[in-house]
């Protein structure tokens, strides 16, 4: 199935989980990666049973925040 | 040594809108292009709500995030960091900074307003440490 990744249309195999993807996509530390699939937030909770399908677009945002 | 390259009106809008926001944090992200040897050139920079609305932390929107993110592509321009200020510390990276940087490939830019004259720099973070990148500040005549 075609999934977009971070704007780029890519290949994956039926039935993807979202923690396969975050692994074959080296996500660096996901634990602080907020995660969007079509435009919407995946809670924290929902990460590890979130299941990708056909035309899926998905995003990548890593946590930007520091202080002085 | 990673070379970044910047127009000075995108230093001069930069430290125009840290100032302004003064005494809170400013920040934003920043975006280009890049060669293959790693060297950038910031082509815009996004000034975003800083939600912690403090002097000493920052924090961005994931929203903001996203919403960048896609005018970038619109743009054909990619996502080289981020960028804040510092109003009343040097332009380093702080621990916490340090903590909180999660993305190897993203350059840092950290602006001191805490002279009289601002500072700009940009870092690599990585496992901890930090490394300074060669950021350029250029005019259309000259490099300096």
């Amino acid at each position: 199935m075609t999934i977009t990744v971070a704007g780029e249309k890519k290949e994956y195999k039926e039935g993807l989980a979202l923690p396969e993807l975050i692994e074959l996509e080296d996500v660096e530390t996901p634990q602080y990666v907020t995660v969007s699939i079509n435009d919407e937030f995946v809670a924290t909770e929902d990460k590890e049973s979130t299941v990708l399908k056909e035309g899926d677009s998905v995003e990548f945002l890593y946590f930007m925040g520091g202080g002085q | 040594m990673r070379i970044i390259r910047a127009d000075y009106r995108i230093y001069d809008d930069i430290v125009k809108y840290a100032k302004e926001h003064l005494p809170e944090e400013a920040c934003g992200l920043i975006a280009g292009s890049e060669d293959e040897d790693g060297n950038r050139v910031i082509e815009k920079v996004y000034f975003l709500e800083n939600i912690d609305h403090a002097n000493d932390h920052f924090t961005l929107d994931p929203k903001d995030q996203m919403a960048a993110i896609k005018d970038m592509r619109a743009l054909g321009l990619k996502q080289l960091g981020n960028w804040h200020s510092h109003p009343e510390s040097p332009s380093r990276p702080s621990e916490e900074d340090i903590r909180l940087s999660f993305d190897s490939k993203a350059s840092y830019m950290i602006l001191s307003l805490m002279a009289e004259n601002p500072v700009l720099n940009s870092y690599h973070v990585e496992n901890g440490n930090y490394e300074k990148e060669d950021l350029r500040i250029i005019s259309e005549d000259y490099f300096y």
